[in-house]
């Protein structure tokens, strides 16, 4: 009998690896599908990995497939739920090793996560899943951009109406061309064949080519007053359609200019301030009275708003920042990341010239205040933060560039200890951790055994999340939970009537397209409200899909420029596609609203 | 101006406009490339893979039916990689369909089976299994899930462009993708129309009208029973087609020759009962005319079942605006088993009306519990639709080319070409204005003065002035083009004074329960047909018809008497209609 074999990758093993690869990548280019479905193919594909050794794993895998497929055919009744159920603890309990625990956990998860999902089978014999369209890229953004319609306008070269197209959908065309955290990205179809499409750099190419833009078309005047409460992303958002619907939005916001997180969160290396100006100029035309530096609950209360007005949206965001929790925190020397960037962003730049500077976060906004305080003259900026690099929510991309352009990063360490001399912040004593269980699916870290080390620094940027300054409007009867404004389904705020409210303030810290998709929703539903059913329409033609071959093409990704010179260098970083680029990154487009399932019932939406 | 591109076909080159897809192109250069699922104007998803042509350049095969052709393409349709492409993929249809040909209603005239046919199919190479028939088939439309391939048209056909009332959707995913009845109803608790457009969209027997032949012979066999058989205007533009018979050789007399060879009694004409309807209809609507402020405005035409079903689940609200007066068929029921059977001296009781519709929702209306007038049970027994009156006279060996035509029995069946227009859309409000002119002006227009309601378009508005009153007109066919309407009414867009809607594109000549043809003029030559036969009418004008003169005179006394409101107007309201909810 051979027991040792010499290694040698023969071309069958490299195949099925790339089987393996090709399977990853299709699982990762997936929309959610049906967990049932899904639950039903895991156990099948978990069961050919048993060894065949243990009852529990041979057996018990293959029966759970079987059980399951019988929800799916719609065969099953409630109790075959507790059978289902009890065989996946078996499995889970009592198989030897992880190929047949891990697979009776994982079907015990879904059995009980979905249970609704389940019955809901066995009811209706049919899948109670729904998207909110056939297109991934379309259903992955969460307003719902037509994004196959705006790629086959800019290939077209008709740049204006592809802005048009996306501002049908999220009236920050521009802004969201910088800066959107594109989740069509991540469900891109092509993903299946290579890599998605770069989604994100197409619309920047469209942006920077628009130039005709024609004036928002607006409907006839309904004379309804409505009042906005804060001018972010979601509050311009909903200004915008409710204007262009023909009612008389009015904006309040606390600070000196609108934009919001926008403008107050991001600095403009990554959204340059008149990219942002000009769009929100353009928004503001369809008739929104803009109020700013006017505080809701301090300036004016909410309920004299409310008796002037037809109809309130509050979108207030989430504005205040989470501390340390640390002595010395109210020491010269430490910031916080909101106070920071809302300086930036109203150009009123501070000096740190020749500073140490310790960010501690390891989010996007971190990110920000360590790239910022380079362009702000600081001679080093540190990022601190207590995970790994990995467990960063961060984008990698942003990671990478700060990176580049000087930063450095620390993880694993935790800040343990303000070190304050004569007042001032002198050093930040961090403690090394290790990682620990998982929890939540993510894991944890604990305190190593070493000494904590102490960095010396001059200054300390807290970026450790955002919440939301919520009490005024607890105090005027709104639902909190977790500090959260609740609404109902439809952003109506239960018990007041005709206040409705969305975007982060609801949420939590989120994206700027999530806040603009929740525009959306209020939107709708204050017109409704208003006793008006309007619609929001692209007028244009999209030019027809061709059936093209479609040899495989890497993504072409865009870069940063990188400088060393940074000091009072705000300008632009990420350099956009050039035309040749463009035109072969659009060219990857599978147009999944002409080929596929959206190919069923038209494919797309030209209005909502 | 569409451009023109260059691409080849077969290696031909031709200059084709952009716009055009790659099955049009090749079967304008007459290279026939075989297609399933694809139907013009309704479905176009290329679900079946079978129209699949060779693309210069790609490896992989694209669907000819919904693929525009561009600048410099080549595609080979006929290759031997697009044969067995083809080849298996209608293998792979056939191993879910229940291939039961035989029994099949379809037989002879599936696209399926003919696709197979022409593609030489053999012993199938795969295991077959087809979903289970669950289905109430009491209902006026039945759906076969064993034999359903889904095409997707039935979706497509009821979604919101052509009937919009959306009763079938894609249910399931995966190997387990089916279509069925939308937002998990069940079909007689859901607000379909029955007006069986998705059947005459069907490739296959999947979706078929339930079957009355049974029935209709026992009834014939009964000496007891005395069976009157009416047959409806649209009727005789279409009954002949899947019997060989051009439009000119089946007449509604050789049809009526044909009846009598299968045992009917009585042989009557719907086209006296529209005539019927358009006296009461008619004065009605000036009735309401001349008392506005009593009435919802504007009035709409009550004569389709499907189009009451679709004001009755869809605008509730609307029903009041419906006319009261029944439709033909639903006139010549109690007239039968009141008038007639007293004057024939015929126990009613013992007489059974069969009606021939082009209408599946034909059905429905026959078996609305409070359409029971006359007192003996249904007022009509049976409704039967065109094809089952074909399949009736194959099924008793009949062959109509060696017939002579007949005379339809007397006083009620005699109708005008006012009638007869009935079934094509514009024909109920032409023949309307005829005798409403009449009525206001007290002499006839010319009969073809009112041109402008006729022809194919969904929406057609038009006004007229009588003796200085103007009166606004729309017609609309097809329920999308009738929503559109509907919507338009409601949000203050348009005003009319009587609304005509048919709930088939074209009207009764392209309806759910005509012989099934893929011939998209089917409704423009059917149409003509109808049109032909009113030009050379003795009267074209209802009130003119002198069974109407007598049947008045005899037992109504005139339009809008109590009797007439007893057996003639019915009250919408009396019977459920599952709504949508809106």
């Amino acid at each position: 009998m051979q027991v040792l074999e010499v290694s040698d990758p023969k071309q069958a093993k490299k195949l099925v690896e790339q089987m393996y690869e090709d399977l990853e990548r299709r699982i990762a280019a997936s929309t959610a599908n049906c967990p049932v479905e899904f639950t039903a193919i895991l156990v099948k594909m978990l069961n050919t990995q048993s060894c065949g050794k243990c009852t529990s794993c041979r057996i018990g895998l293959k029966q759970l497939g079987v059980l399951i497929d019988k929800v799916l055919d719609g065969k099953a009744e409630p109790k075959d739920l507790d059978t289902i159920e009890e065989l996946a603890k078996t499995v889970y309990l009592s198989a030897d090793c992880a190929i047949g625990y891990e697979g009776g956990a994982q079907a015990l998860r879904s059995i009980t996560a979905f249970k609704d999902d389940y019955l809901y089978h066995i009811k209706h014999n049919n899948c109670g899943v729904q998207f909110a369209s056939p297109v991934p890229c379309v259903s992955g953004c969460p307003a719902g951009v037509d994004v196959p319609g705006y790629l086959a306008l800019t290939v077209a070269g008709k740049y204006a109406d592809a802005v048009h197209l996306i501002r049908k959908d999220n009236p920050f065309a521009a802004a969201c061309a910088m800066v959107c955290e594109h989740p069509c990205e991540f469900v891109c179809r092509r993903g299946m064949i290579d890599d998605p499409i770069n989604i994100r750099a197409i619309k920047r190419y469209a942006i920077d080519r628009s130039t005709d833009e024609q004036a928002p078309a607006k409907a006839e005047s309904t004379g309804k007053k409505v009042a906005v409460i804060g001018g972010g992303p979601a509050g311009v958002s909903a200004a915008y359609w409710l204007a262009c619907m023909g009612h008389e939005p009015t904006i309040f916001e606390q600070r000196k200019q609108l934009g919001g997180m926008l403008r107050y969160g991001i600095p403009s290396y990554r959204l340059p301030r008149e990219r942002l100006d000009s769009e929100i100029a353009y928004l503001a035309s369809a008739g929104i009275e803009v109020k700013t530096d006017i505080a809701v609950g301090k300036d004016i209360s909410f309920e004299a708003i409310r008796q002037d007005f037809d109809a309130v949206y509050v979108a207030i965001g989430a504005h205040s920042d989470n501390k340390l929790g640390l002595e010395n925190e109210d020491a010269d020397g430490v910031m916080s990341a909101v106070e920071l960037l809302r300086l930036v962003g109203d150009n009123e730049l501070p000096d740190f010239t020749d500073k140490s500077v310790v960010v501690v976060g390891g989010g996007n906004v971190a990110i920000d205040c360590a790239r910022t305080a380079l362009r702000l003259g600081a001679k080093s900026a540190k990022i601190v933060y207590r995970r790994r690099r990995s467990d960063m929510t961060a984008l990698p991309a942003e990671i990478d560039a700060a990176l580049s352009e000087g930063c450095s990063l620390l993880d694993l360490n935790a800040p343990v200890e303000i070190k304050v001399e004569d007042g001032k912040v002198c050093g930040l004593t961090v403690q090394q951790q290790i990682v620990s269980t998982v929890s939540n699916g993510r894991a944890q870290v604990k305190a190593a055994q070493d000494t904590p080390q102490t960095l010396s620094c001059d200054l300390i940027l807290v970026a450790i999340g955002q919440k939301i300054d919520s009490q005024a409007f607890a105090d005027s009867g709104f639902g909190v939970n977790r500090g959260c404004l609740v609404t109902a389904d439809d952003s109506s705020v239960v018990g007041l009537e005709g206040v409705f409210a969305g975007g982060e303030c609801t949420t939590g810290p989120a994206s700027a397209i999530a806040a603009i998709a929740s525009a959306k929703t209020a939107v709708k539903a204050i017109d409704t409200y208003l006793g008006y059913n309007h619609v929001i329409t692209f007028g244009g033609d999209i030019p027809a899909a061709l059936a093209k071959p479609k040899p495989y093409c890497g993504r072409t990704n865009t870069y940063e420029t990188i400088s060393h010179e940074l000091a009072g260098d705000f300008s632009v970083t990420e350099k956009g596609l050039s035309e040749e680029e463009a035109v072969q990154e659009i060219g990857r487009c599978l147009r999944c609203d002409h080929f596929g399932p959206g190919a069923l019932r038209g494919g797309r939406n030209l209005s909502w | 101006m569409v451009e023109r591109v260059n691409i080849t076909i077969d290696g031909k080159a031709v200059s084709v406009p952009e716009d055009m897809t790659i099955l049009a192109a090749a079967e304008g250069e007459d290279i026939k490339i075989p297609s399933l699922c694809f139907y013009w104007g309704v479905n176009d998803c290329g679900a079946c893979r079978i129209c699949c042509v060779e693309l210069e350049g790609s490896d992989q095969l694209v669907a000819s039916c919904n693929n525009r052709v561009y600048e410099g393409m080549s595609v080979k349709t006929d290759t031997d990689k697009v044969r067995r492409t083809r080849y298996t993929n209608l293998e792979l249809i056939l191993s879910q369909h229940e291939v039961k040909c035989t029994s099949c209603v379809r037989s002879g005239y599936c696209q399926l089976q003919e696709l197979a046919n022409d593609m030489n199919m053999g012993e199938l190479r795969f295991e077959t299994s087809a979903e289970p028939f669950v289905w109430n088939t009491d209902i006026p439309v039945i759906r076969d899930a064993s034999k359903c391939i889904k095409c997707m048209r039935c979706v497509h056909v009821c979604d919101h462009e052509h009937q919009a009332v959306g009763i079938w959707d894609l249910k399931n995913r995966a190997s387990r993708k089916t279509i069925g009845v939308s937002n998990n109803q069940v079909m007689e608790e859901s607000p379909c129309t029955y007006c069986g457009q998705c059947i005459i969209h069907c490739p296959t027997g999947a979706l078929r009208e339930r079957d009355d032949i049974d029935a209709v012979l026992s009834d014939i066999a009964n000496p007891d029973i005395t069976t009157v058989i009416q047959i409806a205007p649209s009727v005789r533009a279409a009954w002949g087609e899947p019997l060989g018979l051009s439009h000119d050789q089946a007449t509604v007399k050789l049809l009526a020759a044909a009846l009598r060879r299968i045992g009917f009694d009585y042989i009557f004409d719907t086209d006296f009962s529209a005539d019927l309807t358009i006296m009461e209809e008619g004065s009605e609507f000036i009735e309401r005319f001349t008392h506005r402020d009593d009435y919802a405005w504007p009035m709409l035409t009550s004569c389709c079942p499907a189009w009451i079903r679709y004001i009755k689940g869809q605008h509730p609200d609307m029903i009041e605006n419906l006319s009261t007066a029944k439709s033909p068929q639903g006139m010549l029921g109690p007239v039968i088993k009141t008038y007639w059977a007293e004057k024939m001296g015929i126990d009613a009781g013992n007489i059974r009306v069969i009606s021939i519709m082009p209408c599946t929702a034909k059905k429905h209306e026959a078996a609305i519990p409070n359409l029971q007038d006359a007192g003996f049970g249904p007022d009509t027994d049976y409704a039967l639709t065109v094809r089952e009156i074909d399949r009736l006279i194959k099924s008793s060996f009949i062959d109509c080319s060696t017939l002579q035509e007949e005379e339809l029995d007397s006083p009620l069946g005699i109708g005008t070409g006012a009638a007869v227009i009935f079934g094509a859309t514009g024909g109920v409000m032409e023949a309307a204005l005829r005798t409403a002119y009449k009525l206001v002006a007290g002499e006839n227009p010319d009969p073809d003065a009112f041109f402008e309601v006729r022809g194919l378009d969904g929406w057609k508005e038009a006004q007229y002035e009588i003796n200085g009153l103007v009166v606004r007109v729309a017609i609309a066919s097809g329920l999308a083009n009738a929503e559109k309407l509907i919507q338009a009414i409601k949000a203050g867009e348009v005003e009319y004074d009587f609304v005509e809607v048919m709930s088939c594109p074209g009207g009764c000549v392209n309806g759910g329960g005509q012989p099934i043809s893929t011939s998209l003029a089917r409704a423009f030559v059917r149409g003509e047909v109808l049109y032909g036969l009113d030009k050379k009418s003795e009267y074209r004008f209802s009130h003119e018809n002198p069974s109407i003169t007598q049947v008045y005179e005899e037992y109504f006394g005139a339009p809008l008497s109590e009797r007439s409101h007893h057996l003639l107007h019915t009250d919408h309201h009396g019977w459920v209609m599952p709504s949508n909810g809106k």
